[in-house]
């Protein structure tokens, strides 16, 4: 009887490693320990054993059945495992072909700028004002200290709808009607359309950006003014850059400066970017006038401010390398897809 | 302006000695606030270019027009040289480029042979020297150039012509010098004169400034007003006529160093009398005129306003027509110039001119400037006259200009002026304050210092005030001297600080502008460009957008200078610039095409005097592989991203740019915000853009006002849901969005949600009918719902649309 048993062990290790699918090791199972199974078989026949017997061939089938239950289920996960990979196998892609790409777009190039701008100056506690870009004549020039007759009007060639009503030639407008509608302290920023009658080509427009920025409360200096737009260079050209201020000349400024940057291109040394000078004009400045402040019923004999104006093409040709402007207003998507 | 260097530093004791020395005085003008925009020297170009004197002249063997000479180019070195210029001959002194030589742009001269012959050099034109020979009298353009034939060597001996051979040819034709152009800002017309740059030199390098010593001698006894008198009729438009007169005149060319002043600043040399007026104009910045006084008829000057209708030739030779705006100089019958801008044709100097009247005057900038600008002359004089004059300079100017003609010898100086001077020039005192100029500058400068810096620039102080000199008219407020001292104590040396005095203030994007950078950036994020597009239209493109006679988008703001008819009106619409960016992404073959904006229109408002209400509009734009159920996903998907909930859309027949039949409007809280839809055929065809074009235009203020930036929590649901599927048959003509209502309606707060899956009108259906099918789903939030629950709702939905839209259950 033991031999038998042993006999069926055997033969069940032998076939086990034969079975390659999971049917095949069920059918083993069933072949040795279903209802008709050999291992069964044997075990009912325990009935016709001797007492002495019994317990001896009750152990060993008992250790077979054991043993048998735990190869199948071993050889089973083993099977399974094979199945897995021949299925992952079978589902290999090559994954060097093109994704399935979603359509993104983008934010146009001025914008960027604009939007870097911005956020410069909102971290600096500004916040952001609008004004129209139709404007009376008084916003736009008479109440920044050009009236009829001055020769800036003459440089700002400007478009008229009415004799009062023209298409606003500086974001300066804006100036205005913030004070007149705020009290100090007063520290805001304005983008936008700004438009004079210059015929289009490589470095014209008829309408460009501007972004202004105005600052009035009790005690500012022109030293605030060069902390400030120190700060803005740094952040726009890169903290390695050198900031100068010269003098120039606005109606609405006094004292008022021009801010050159050294050229981020050939770090001052002169290259064909800043035209060989070393560093590039970036923006215009200075300290608000006073007969500026007094018109929009601030006294400026209190408070003082300083005011700049920032031209955005010119600060987005220099940063992307656009040579010439009037593709900013062509919108050939070749042209957007590129930043 | 133009400063040759020279002339420049000869009023200060400024010494330039290098290259080096020009960059600098460059740099610190620029840095005090007179920017340099160039330096040039038109010898900088040229190099190993002496004089040379031909020794032998004889025909080249190979060729019949180029002839050899041997040139004496040092005391023992003689050149060979072929040319084939005509003009050539024994005894002309003429320029020799040497082996190695540089002439103008960049042009190489090199040893070789021609036909031949060894030429070892090549001698030179004044074109190749980068001259014009009209500045030289005497000078010819189509031949080398002989010394000797020119004006100002032709009474030089041949022993002095004979020092000049082997000598820098640009320095013997004195065109060696530096001209540096300045930037001038229209608040300082004295920085429009050679002695106003000066005095900026000086004070800007610490030197002295040494102003021009005027003397006039005048001849005889004979008095000026003898011969001529002025009257003044209009004195707001001219506060001083200052006349003097030159008898015995002598027309011809001026000295050489005075043509080549005026040639390096970019004045042409006339005669010498019209030189002296032009020289003086760039020396102390105020313009003068010179009249024959022949055609002064009635030896009377009349400064006036001119009649309607009056005409004169001017200068220039061009009929001008006058009206009661200009001011002119006038004699008793008539224009003989127009005031501050151009002398007239009928009066000017004449090469047979024996007597000049000199005028030098003062007219009212806006007027001078209003004048030039209609008759569409803008003159070194006129822009002068236009930044401000002033009268202390006027007569300094007239008094210099009689003192060069007595130099000259250019004709007899009459005693005394005719000076008609009905508003004097009165000095102004401007307050002066150490202590708020430093707090307006930040900075702790001393009073001595300030003092220092305004007495140089001749200011006269006193205790609590200045009074500025007559040439600054610029200088009127605290904040002008602010900004005189700022110059010199160096904008750089001023020490940053960041508003440490002031209030701190909070920086931030207000609600509207947060707003519609998060629609900028979902537009970008479903593949949208940002685009920016010009404001002002063509008025042809309401044509080109179908648009009725009637229709109110053709109100539009017109400029009345527009640069042309295709910039002349203020855009009413947004189509026409989104196609034109479609049409033209399509005729450059750029394939689905998808942009937006968000920019104004421009609404005329009833009154003229009025601005337009500037109305913001988010445009989308795109063609290519799409429907019109893409462009209107997209305006949902962008109205869900702002969590806006009351949207809809109803069809819209009648947009003219639209098709009728696939053409929404959209509403926001019940109000209509917006349009979206195909472009009609028509219009694609008017725009060149391909047939499947789509446009969205959304107001931008519903949208603001609708977007939820904080919405509230909503506990998440706690009992399950149950779905259903609703398949029905209606009438085509019935709109999804009257089913949905229905369904959401009947409904009620268990329904949750509800998808329309499937639509289908082929022949599956009856003609006439359509079928659509919804998933909806249930839910309770007190508790689970049964089938029953769900059975009863289900039979009011479908008994709803049944009876209100006579609709069938699909089976
Ligand atoms: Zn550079």
């Amino acid at each position: 009887m033991l031999e038998q048993l042993e006999k069926i062990r055997q033969e069940f290790t032998e076939r086990i490693k034969e079975a390659d699918n999971a049917a095949e090791v069920e059918k083993l199972r069933v072949a040795y320990m279903g209802k008709k199974g050999a291992l069964t078989a044997v075990l009912r026949g325990m009935g016709s054993l001797s007492p002495e017997e019994r317990p001896k061939i009750g152990q060993k089938a008992n250790e077979i059945r054991d043993y048998m239950e735990s190869t199948i289920a071993s050889r089973t996960r083993e099977l399974k495992e094979k199945e897995l990979e021949a299925k992952l196998a079978s589902e290999t892609i090559d994954v060097t072909m093109p994704g399935t790409k979603r359509r993104v777009g983008g934010l146009h190039p001025l914008n960027q700028v604009i939007d870097e701008m911005k956020n410069v100056f909102i971290g600096m506690g500004y916040e952001i004002a609008d004004g129209p870009e139709v404007e009376y004549d008084y916003y736009n020039f008479e109440a920044l200290n050009i009236p009829e007759g001055h020769p800036a009007r003459d440089t700002q060639d400007t478009f008229y709808i009415t004799e009062k009503i023209l298409l606003r030639t500086q974001t300066s407008s804006v100036q205005i009607r913030v004070m007149e509608n705020k009290k100090p302290p007063i520290k805001i920023i304005c983008p936008g359309k700004v438009y004079r009658s210059d015929s289009v080509d490589a470095t014209h427009s008829p309408i460009f950006h501007q972004l202004e920025g105005l600052v009035v409360d009790k005690g500012v200096t022109m030293g605030d003014l060069k902390g400030t737009l120190e700060i803005y260079a740094k952040s726009m050209f890169g903290s390695d850059v050198k900031v100068r201020f010269r003098p120039h000349h606005f109606p609405f400024t006094e004292p008022s400066a021009e801010v050159d940057v050294s050229c981020w291109t050939c770090k001052g040394k002169g290259c064909s970017m800043c035209k060989g000078e070393g560093y590039i004009e970036v923006l215009g400045c200075g300290m608000v006038h006073p007969e500026v402040l007094r018109r929009c019923g601030i006294d400026p004999e209190v408070y003082s401010g300083f005011a700049f104006g920032i031209g955005i093409e010119r600060t987005a040709m220099a940063r992307f390398g656009v040579t010439d402007m009037r593709e900013f207003f062509e919108n050939d998507v070749r042209f957007l897809k590129q930043f | 302006m133009k400063a040759p260097l020279k002339w420049l530093i000869s009023y200060t004791d400024i010494e330039i000695e290098s290259k080096e020395d020009i960059l600098g005085l460059a740099s610190d003008m620029t840095m005090s606030g007179t920017k340099v925009e160039g330096i040039e020297n038109k010898a900088d170009e040229i190099s190993k270019v002496v004089v040379g004197k031909c020794l032998e002249l004889y025909p080249h063997e190979n060729s019949d027009h180029l002839v050899i000479c041997k040139m004496l180019v040092g005391s023992d070195t003689v050149l060979q040289i072929v040319t084939g210029a005509p003009n050539a001959r024994v005894g002309a002194y003429i320029p020799v480029a040497l082996d190695g030589a540089t002439l103008t742009n960049g042009l190489k001269i090199k040893k070789g042979k021609l036909r031949g012959e060894v030429s070892e050099g090549m001698i030179c034109s004044f074109e190749e020297l980068g001259l014009d020979y009209e500045d030289y009298p005497g000078g010819i353009d189509d031949g080398v150039i002989i010394l000797q034939d020119l004006e100002d060597f032709k009474d030089m001996s041949e022993e002095e012509l004979n020092q000049l051979v082997g000598r820098d040819i640009m320095e013997v034709l004195g065109a060696d010098e530096s001209v540096i152009e300045f930037e001038v800002t229209s608040n300082r017309p004295d920085c429009f004169s050679i002695t106003g740059l000066a005095r900026e030199a000086a004070v800007t390098l610490n030197r002295k400034y040494i102003a021009p010593e005027i003397v006039v001698k005048e001849e005889g006894d004979e008095e000026a007003k003898s011969r001529i008198s002025v009257r003044i009729e209009d004195p707001d438009l001219c506060s001083r006529y200052i006349a003097r007169v030159v008898t015995d005149v002598k027309i011809g060319p001026s000295p050489k160093w005075m043509r080549d002043r005026l040639q390096q600043a970019g004045i042409r040399a006339i005669n010498n009398i019209v030189d002296i007026t032009n020289y003086v104009m760039l020396e102390f910045g105020h313009p003068m005129h010179a009249f024959d006084r022949r055609f002064v008829r009635g030896d009377e000057i009349i400064v006036r306003r001119a009649k309607d209708g009056e005409t004169m030739m001017t200068l220039d030779g061009i009929e001008r027509v006058f009206d009661s705006s200009t001011l002119v100089i006038a004699d008793k019958e008539g224009p003989i110039a127009v005031a501050g801008v151009m002398g007239g044709e009928n009066s000017g100097v004449m090469d047979d001119t024996r007597e000049v009247v000199f005028e030098a005057a003062l007219f009212n900038p806006v007027s001078v400037r209003m004048t030039a600008k209609k008759l569409g002359m803008r003159t070194e004089s006129s822009s002068r006259f236009e930044k401000g004059l002033n009268a202390v300079n006027c007569a300094m100017a007239m008094e210099r200009a009689a003192q060069i003609v007595e130099m000259l010898g250019a004709g007899k100086v009459l005693k005394g002026t005719v000076d008609c001077y009905p508003v004097p020039y009165e000095e102004k005192k401007v307050p002066f304050n150490v202590e708020k100029i430093n707090e307006l500058l930040g900075t702790d400068i001393s009073r001595d210092r300030m003092v220092e810096i305004l007495t140089s620039l001749e200011f006269k102080v006193f205790d609590d005030h200045v009074v500025p000199p007559h040439f600054r008219p610029d200088v009127v407020c605290l904040a002008d001297i602010s900004e005189e001292i700022a110059r010199f104590h160096g904008y750089n040396n001023i020490e940053s600080r960041l508003l440490t005095g002031c209030e701190t203030t909070l920086g931030r994007k207000n609600r509207r502008q947060t707003i519609s950078d998060m629609i900028r950036n979902y537009a970008k994020g479903i593949g949208y460009y940002e685009a920016l597009t010009f404001s002002f239209e063509s008025p042809s493109v309401f044509d080109m957008l179908n648009l009725p006679k009637e229709s109110p988008l053709r109100n539009a703001f017109v400029i009345s200078n527009p640069l042309g008819e295709d910039f002349s009106v203020m855009r009413t619409s947004m189509a026409p610039s989104m196609l034109k960016i479609l049409s033209l992404n399509h005729a450059r073959r750029n394939e689905s095409v998808s942009v937006f904006e968000i920019s104004y229109v421009y609404e005329k408002q009833e009154d003229e005097n009025e601005l337009p209400n500037h109305k913001e509009l988010l445009s989308l734009a795109a063609y290519g592989d799409m429907s019109f159920f893409d462009i209107k996903g997209d305006v949902e998907a962008l109205l869900d991203s702002l969590k806006i909930k009351d949207y809809s859309f109803a069809a819209c027949k009648d947009e003219p740019y639209m098709h009728p039949g696939m053409c929404a409007k959209v509403f926001i809280n019940g109000r209509e915000a917006g349009v979206i839809g195909r472009v009609h055929p028509k219009v694609c065809d008017n725009f060149e853009c391909p047939e499947n074009t789509y446009l969205a235009f959304v107001e931008l203020e519903p949208v603001i006002e609708a977007a939820v930036l904080i919405p509230t929590y909503k506990e998440l649901p706690k009992f399950p849901a149950v779905s259903r599927d609703l398949a029905i048959v209606v009438d085509k003509e019935v709109p999804a969005n009257e089913v949905e209502k229905v369904i959401k309606q009947r409904g009620g707060k268990v329904l949750e949600e509800l998808v329309l899956f499937d639509f289908y009108d082929g022949p599956q259906v009856p003609k006439g009918k359509k079928s659509l099918a919804y998933s909806l789903t249930f839910r309770d939030n007190e508790k689970t719902l049964t089938d029953e629950d769900v059975n009863k709702v289900m039979s009011k939905i479908l008994n709803g649309l049944n009876t209100i839209l006579g609709a069938e259950i699909r089976n």
